[in-house]
């Protein structure tokens, strides 16, 4: 078995020559100061090698138009075992790459690593950085939802008002006009046909200079024996991927990515942000105004790129110790200090329009054809723990009976009547009875008498904020005047597509005072808690239209 | 260290043997952590919450006592991550106390469409000669199980059609 093994091994060598290629990369001698500053760029080809992978898999569930996009995207979601876990691993692996990029080339600035004979190195690292944002732009218009939409709209304005090549940077990202098809298809093949391909020529390109020039040694090193590549900086490179992979796995699996509703080019309402990285531009944006925006938008960006490409060629001296390099660590930490503070502004400028509670259409969204009463029943019934003894599906304890087939047999009267005695109703029961008002105790009875083995997941699927908002609605006998739904009357306007028609903030001051922003209005003042209109207001706008 | 240190040549090469233990074992790990949600993601059916939908398909009344009527309807079907409505025909059989059996119409043999032939009273497959009773079972040819049939439901004189299933055989 092993003499058969070996001659297969002796034979691939001998027509590859694989042996020889892997000792040559393995055993590579490397400067004796090597250690554990120097993992980065290993990170970032890792990181770059799950993109590929994790994008590969969803391209496989994808349709790249955009009405399916969104379609294909949330049956990935909602549909696929893993495809949640898929598209986690790719949302955070392109921030963590961002990062890990970044991290990659402080550490050779601040070492001076890319003094002669490595600017080449630098200047293809830079490409390669403009190519990881480039990723990033892209790929953000791909799941086609407002917030995939809007975002992309800003972009392309911001493309298009670049000095001289505006106007055809316009026409290439699909033209003028709003974004729709062309541009789409664009994006979608920058993103998987142009930029993938790119890199690994990069990539190649960057790590053939770096074995070219060899790793960049640190003063010192001249007089220390060499050391080899493999394996004790191959383990610490190994090490941090580990952690890099450890970081993105929890936060793909803990941190749910929302999906937002299908792009919707008609909502004016909508706050379009950036993703986090591409904050500070935007911030940069807004100090700018008039004829001067086109500093914001362009030149200063350019500059900044100017200025990265041209770091060797500024920067001639001789090499020194990290912690001789004041001026390098300066303008480290003025960047630092410059990005955090406009990314911040940035954050602290979000209207709160924009980062309100909004549905997430990655999960089924069954509950949101619920009544408010119904809606309301399911705030009760989470608050009464029903599940602790009945079967709901396949799912919850089998003391009591399935409810979602209960309505089959019983109506809302005998509900009711078994809610208050349950005893009374089924004798033998053991269930306790219920402690709620008879209008409460009718919402839970509705929502009961709507289940069925269908739609039973609407119960684990409505947000917290929903149902809140439904008692508050449900309390304050709200459906008197308005409609939701097709349940309620008609007195006042009809509460479906309220988002479309008013700002939060608006609604907000409307129930304080109903008079003063819509005159002749007969609707009384209410006075809530700040939790409750929260909830009621983030319910009003979850409504479909 | 341990205690009675070795050589440092000793100890160079336990150190060694960490470090290639390490760098296999970390690579196992992420390779198992990205491959196995992978393969799930690839292989596991969709979740597609099944419903029951119901499609009306003519009336009861129009159909002919025992005599095998070809009906035609629309019909919703799930394709991934998109809903298709698409043309659907059965061959529907009334009996005389009243029950329905709608057949789907394709043979289950290679899946032709089959029709009736009105003097010998049998399904005839015309691709490979497959013949099946009116009630559905195989009398002769290469087909091995009996015809599909839909779910029915009769509501008043409506007839709904609901999900094809097999029969076996």
């Amino acid at each position: 078995m092993r003499q058969r093994w070996n001659r297969i091994n002796a034979w691939l060598d001998h027509r590859t020559g694989i042996h020889k290629a892997v000792r040559q990369f393995l055993y590579e001698e490397i400067p004796a100061s090597s250690g554990w500053h120097q993992v980065f760029g290993s990170v970032a080809v890792f990181l770059f090698l799950t993109q590929a992978f994790t994008g590969v898999l969803l391209a496989f569930n994808y349709a790249p138009t955009p009405g399916d996009a969104y379609n294909s995207l949330r049956y990935i979601l909602t549909e696929l075992t893993g495809g949640r876990l898929i598209r986690g691993l790719h949302h955070w692996g392109a921030s963590m790459m961002i990062v890990v990029v970044v991290l990659h080339m402080v550490q050779v600035f601040l070492y001076g690593a890319y003094k002669k004979p490595r600017e080449a190195t630098w200047m293809v690292g830079v490409v390669l950085l403009l190519v990881t944002l480039a990723y990033g732009l892209t790929g953000y218009l791909l799941p086609w939802d407002n917030r995939a939409y809007w975002g992309t709209v800003v972009a392309t304005q911001i493309a298009g008002q670049a000095p001289l090549v505006g106007s055809y940077l316009t026409r290439l990202l699909g033209g003028s006009g709003p974004v729709g098809v062309v541009t789409f298809a664009r994006f979608y093949g920058l993103h998987v046909l142009l930029l993938p391909p790119a890199t690994l020529l990069l990539i190649a390109l960057h790590v053939f200079l770096v074995r070219k020039h060899g790793v960049a040694p640190a003063p010192g090193d001249e007089v220390l024996p060499r050391r080899q590549f493999y394996p004790a900086q191959v383990f610490k490179d190994t090490v941090a991927i580990f952690a890099a992979f450890a970081v993105l796995f929890t936060m793909a699996v803990a941190v749910r990515v929302p999906l937002e509703q299908l792009a919707d080019p008609t909502d004016t309402s909508y706050v379009p942000r950036p993703e986090w990285y591409f904050l500070f531009l935007f911030q940069i944006l807004k100090q700018f105004s008039g004829p001067l925006e086109v500093v914001g938008s362009a030149i200063l960006p350019g500059a900044a790129i100017v200025a990265l490409l041209a770091v060797p060629f500024l920067d001639r001296g001789r090499v020194l110790r990290v912690t001789r390099r004041t001026a390098a660590i300066g303008v480290v930490v003025l960047a630092a200090i410059g990005w955090t503070g406009l990314t911040v502004a940035a954050v602290r400028s979000t209207p709160p329009e924009a980062n309100a509670a909004q549905v997430d259409y990655s999960a089924p969204t069954d509950w949101i054809q619920l009544s408010p009463e119904e809606l309301a029943g399911v705030a009760y019934f989470r608050q009464e723990n029903c599940v602790s003894c009945h079967a709901m599906g396949e799912r919850g304890a089998s003391i009591g009976p399935d409810l979602t087939r209960i309505t089959i047999h019983r109506d809302a009267a005998w509900m009711i009547e078994h809610f208050k005695r349950p005893s009374a109703m089924r004798p033998g029961s053991s269930m306790p009875p219920i402690q709620l008002s008879d209008s409460q105790l009718n919402a839970l009875a509705a929502f009961l008498l709507k289940l069925n083995p269908d739609n039973g997941s609407a119960l684990d699927n409505t947000p917290a904020f929903a149902a809140d908002g439904a008692q508050v609605y449900q309390a304050n006998h709200c459906a008197g005047c308005h409609k939701i739904n097709g349940v309620g009357m008609t007195v006042g306007p009809p509460l479906n597509g309220l988002a479309k028609r008013q700002t939060r903030s608006w609604v907000v001051e409307h129930f304080a005072d109903p008079e003063k922003l819509s005159p002749g209005s007969i609707m009384p003042p209410y006075r809530f808690s700040q939790k409750d209109l929260d909830n009621l207001t983030a319910y009003l706008f979850s409504l479909p239209e | 260290m341990p205690m009675g240190a070795p050589t440092s040549a000793a100890n160079g090469i336990t150190r060694r043997h960490f470090y290639v233990g390490a760098i296999y074992a970390i690579w196992a790990v992420v390779t198992a952590a990205l491959g196995a949600p992978a393969l799930m993601y690839l292989f596991f059916p969709p979740k597609i919450r099944q419903r029951q939908e119901w499609t009306q398909a003519g009336s009861v009344s129009n159909l002919a006592l025992d005599v095998p009527v070809e009906v035609a309807f629309r019909q919703n079907r799930i394709d991934g991550w998109k809903i298709i409505s698409e043309k659907s025909t059965a061959w529907v059989l009334k009996h005389a106390d009243n029950t329905v059996v709608a057949f789907g119409p394709q043979c289950t043999h290679l899946g032709c469409a089959y029709h009736w032939d009105e003097g010998k009273h049998e399904f005839l497959c015309p691709c490979h000669n497959s013949i099946f009773a009116p009630d559905g079972k195989v009398i002769s040819g290469p087909a091995r199980r009996p015809l599909d049939r839909y779910d029915v439901r009769i509501d008043g004189n409506k007839l709904f059609l609901g999900r094809l299933r097999q029969e076996q055989a």
